[in-house]
């Protein structure tokens, strides 16, 4: 075909143009409109699926906070060495002082407070304490001087004039910086700086820069060289004796990049330490545990329907169909009840004083003071999850098995196979692909259980579902919830590959 | 240039009415998140149906969210739309909310003042746990235990939880460490004003394990405060611990052979939270509202439909008889001074900074 085009020039369409171009806009005219055919479920997926997995993806790694609420103190905390032994020097302590005052006006000391309070418990307190008092700091003082100097020193108009001055600006740079903080505060806040009384920080940069022998233009002159030279970090020390603990500063410095590895090191049981990360004492340690558990306990289940689900699959495949569907509404029944009612009846079923127990005790199998532990452990979790998911394990079985031809069988018979034989060799291997289906749904949907769990597990028989919900609503550690989330999904992603690389996903059948 | 200069004044004109026209004008829709069960219904009674007959135009639509109101009210705050407007919330999650810039800072010369005349602020006194919070009751923790389980000497102590020869049996604690922590090292021999200093060091968390320790094996843990009733009513532990209300529930409304312990009771509150950032009509319609609600006789009325202490001291006197069984509430209040000679008030501070760290070695402990 090709040979031919190519030996008498291009072939054309009945409207002259080439034929490969005119099939061309054809097919893409077929794939946009396939295209545009998907496009809301290819939207929706975007929207509702995608990005959010997107978003907590990103939620595990970002750490904006410190850097945004802290710019002027993570800048000077970088010539700060963490193996020191002490806190910082006046200078950090300076541009802390301006970063925390105008935090402090946004409200949002408390919320870097709490979040650094993830990684050394305690921070959340000195933060919100000193919060309280940075209003009330000694720097006051330069306030009243540079006013009791010049009273235009109180004009907030004339301050607006003067920033606006480049000259100025630039001969007191600390002033200016701390001056633009503010008036951007104030701005988010739908405040006007023009009405609003200048804040003691900006006073206190100004007298630093004058003291650090700025001249600038237009400022009416002051001589501060006589002035009381407050230490900050005094101050800050008085208000909370912990701003002297160098491990503050260095979780401070830690963190301070807009990315970190932190929530990541926190959900396999590392903590930081000034010499990096390090493994959690034996007794702190929860989530690879946990990680373990879900697993072990989720394949345990998963064994546990295919166990119980294929003899039922294969008993519906095998009896006449009004019978069967009798039987598959029986299946199905459950399926329909809410999952929580479910998981209650097993609670009045499986209790110390349950139904099971109390037949156990009246038939004489368990005496009365031994009863069996059922439920609020391992147990209760295995027992109720294999009910629950059940379903999902016989559909699947039972659509693969409709379609063996039951001809197999009885060839394999007829040639001498005894019944065992002829099921094992002949029918087992063909529901193979049931039995893939139904593991990957069952073993999918368990690993992220969490209501079960949390309703019948006790202590033992949690999965690291039930610590992802603790930390979303109840924490609010949401990097941490992000990270564990991340894992999980790595985890099943990983399992996946396995699974297809073992089985092969193509010996997976949904149906006939 | 012109139109831009008469769009920009056309604009500021909108602005500028659209403020003034919320200035005296209230939103007539508002949304209330509560608990649900017997709780919001005490609420609805004592004073959402009054304000209703006062206010017939306003339309109340309630969410039962309570309990992640803290994770809704973030995530609501991020994508920067507020569909709440007024949030009960723990004394300890209003804390939380409050530092994270999710509530809003509660001026308490804007509520009503006390029947006795003094203000708002003095009269909820110490039950104003954090800058946001507008408390409305007082609850307790304390342990209720089953009267037919424990022969001819029903416990006294707090401390029959770690008894298990004299009181056999499962018991039932809540899954998280506050209030166990503090008992734990209370029956361990610590003092009680030394309770809080110790468990702030590492030696003092151990030894309140260790003193958990000895019952682990027999405690079964609890997340929702209705499962200990339900327990109980089964026969399937002892003893166990939840709120005050829910053993006077299956106590008294429901006539369980049930017993409690005022004995060593955890203080707790439970008030309102305004979403930080509301517009000014919303704002205004719940203030409007919380002048109403919280004043000293909404607050003792309250009391007439659960056996929750009123967080006025004014409405104390106020508390009259359960609206339906007719018994006096004053005896089963947690206030009530014969059953508050003991008594522990959460030390929210401490749990504010600890509690992260102490329920990661909890939960650890709970494992291991």
């Amino acid at each position: 075909m090709t040979d031919t085009t190519s030996q008498s020039g291009p072939m054309l369409a009945a409207d002259g143009t080439p034929l490969k171009k005119s099939l061309h806009r054809a097919q893409r005219r077929q794939k946009v409109r396939a295209l545009m055919l998907i496009a809301p479920l290819l939207l929706f997926i975007l929207v509702t699926f995608i990005a959010p997995i997107f978003d907590m993806l990103l939620r595990s790694v970002e750490n904006d906070i410190v850097p945004d609420t802290l710019p002027r103190t993570v800048v000077a905390l970088q010539d700060w060495d963490n193996a020191s032994g002490e806190a910082p020097d006046e200078e950090t302590f300076r541009a802390f002082y301006t970063d925390f005052a105008l935090a402090e006006e946004q409200k949002a000391h408390t919320r870097l407070g709490s979040r650094l309070n993830f990684e050394m418990s305690g921070i959340s307190s000195v933060f919100r304490s000193t919060g309280r008092d940075v209003g009330k700091f000694d720097t006051d003082y330069y306030t009243d001087q540079f006013v009791d100097a010049d009273e235009v020193y109180e004009d907030p108009v004339q301050w607006s004039e003067w920033m606006a001055d480049d000259g100025v600006a630039s001969a007191l740079p600390q002033t200016a910086d701390a001056y633009a903080g503010w008036v951007k505060v104030l701005n988010e806040e739908g405040d006007d700086p023009l009405d609003e009384d200048i804040p003691d920080f900006v006073y206190t940069a100004l007298y630093h820069d004058l003291a650090a022998g700025a001249n600038p233009p237009v400022l009416p002159s002051v001589d501060v060289s006589g002035w009381d030279d407050i230490s900050l970090k005094e101050q800050f020390i008085d208000s909370n004796e912990d701003w002297a603990d160098p491990d503050i500063w260095a979780t401070i410095k830690a963190f301070s990049g807009p990315y970190t590895a932190g929530y990541f090191a926190n959900s396999i049981d590392l903590q930081s330490t000034p010499e990096g990360f390090a493994q959690r004492d034996e007794d702190e340690r929860i989530y690879i545990k946990l990680f373990i558990r879900t697993m072990v306990m989720s394949l345990a289940i998963t064994g546990m329907c295919i166990l119980l689900g294929y003899p039922i699959a294969y008993l519906l495949s095998h009896l006449p169909a009004r019978k069967a569907n009798l039987l598959m509404i029986l299946v199905l029944l459950p399926f329909w009840t809410s999952l929580l009612v479910r998981t209650s009846a097993w609670k009045v079923l499986l209790q110390n004083q349950g139904v099971i127990n109390d037949i156990l005790v009246w038939i004489g199998i368990v005496s009365d003071d031994n009863r069996l532990a059922l439920i609020n452990n391992a147990n209760g979790t295995i027992i109720a999850m294999t009910h629950i998911l059940l379903p999902f394990m016989i559909l699947p079985l039972f659509s693969v098995m409709k379609t063996i031809n039951p001809s197999y069988v009885r060839a394999a018979k007829s040639m001498g196979a005894n019944d065992w034989t002829a099921f094992w060799r002949v029918y087992f291997p063909n529901s193979v692909p049931g039995i893939g289906a139904g593991s990957i749904l069952v073993f999918i949907l368990s690993i992220g259980y969490y209501i079960t769990p949390e309703l019948v597990g006790g202590v033992d028989g949690v999965f690291i579902s039930n610590r992802i919900a603790y930390h979303i609503s109840s924490s609010l550690n949401w990097g941490l919830a992000a990270a564990l989330g991340s894992i999980l999904l790595v985890l099943v992603l990983g399992l996946y590959y396995v699974y297809d690389r073992v089985v092969g996903i193509d010996n997976v059948k949904l149906g006939g | 240039m012109k139109l831009t200069k008469v769009l920009m004044a056309t604009s500021a004109l909108t602005v500028g009415a659209g403020a003034a026209f919320a200035d005296g004008h209230m939103a007539s829709d508002m949304t209330i998140v509560s608990w649900g069960g017997a709780y919001q219904n005490s609420q609805l009674k004592a004073y959402v149906e009054p304000y209703l007959e006062a206010n017939p135009d306003v339309n109340i639509v309630w969410d039962e969210s309570s309990a992640e109101a803290v994770a809704k009210l973030r995530a609501m705050s991020e994508t920067g739309n507020i569909t709440w407007d007024l949030v009960d919330v723990e004394a300890a999650d209003s804390m939380r909310l409050c530092d994270e810039g999710l509530a809003m800072e509660v001026d308490y010369d804007q509520l009503a003042e006390g029947n006795d005349g003094s203000s708002a602020e003095d009269d909820f006194g110490d039950s104003i746990v954090s800058d946001c919070f507008i408390p409305q009751i007082v609850f307790s923790t304390t342990v209720g235990y089953r009267s037919d389980m424990v022969g001819d000497t029903p416990p006294e102590s707090i401390c029959a939880i770690f008894d298990t020869e004299m009181y056999p049996g499962k018991r039932a604690l809540n899954k998280r460490p506050l209030a166990n922590m503090e008992w734990a090292l209370l029956c361990d021999g610590v003092a009680k004003d030394d309770i809080y200093d110790v468990m702030a060091t590492e030696e003092g968390q151990e030894q309140a394990f260790a003193k958990l320790d000895t019952i682990k094996d027999d405690v079964i843990w609890w997340t929702a405060a209705a499962e200990t009733p339900q327990l109980l009513a089964d026969g399937e532990i002892v003893m166990g611990s939840t709120y005050n209300g829910r053993l006077f529930s299956a106590i008294a409304e429901q006539d369980q052979p049930i017993g409690m312990l005022w004995d060593a009771q955890m203080l707790d509150f439970d008030g309102w939270v305004i979403p930080e950032d509301l517009p000014e009509d919303r704002l205004a319609r719940v203030m409007d509202f919380l002048y109403f609600a919280t004043d000293t006789q909404r607050l003792a009325d309250q009391a007439a439909y659960i056996s929750y202490g009123p967080a006025r001291a004014s409405s104390a006197p106020l508390v009259g008889k359960h609206a339906e069984l007719g018994i006096e509430m004053a005896p089963h209040m947690p206030t009530d001074p014969a059953n508050s000679k003991n008594v522990f008030v959460t030390q929210y501070d401490f749990w504010a900074d600890y509690r992260d760290d102490l329920d990661a070695k909890f939960q650890a402990w709970l494992a291991n």
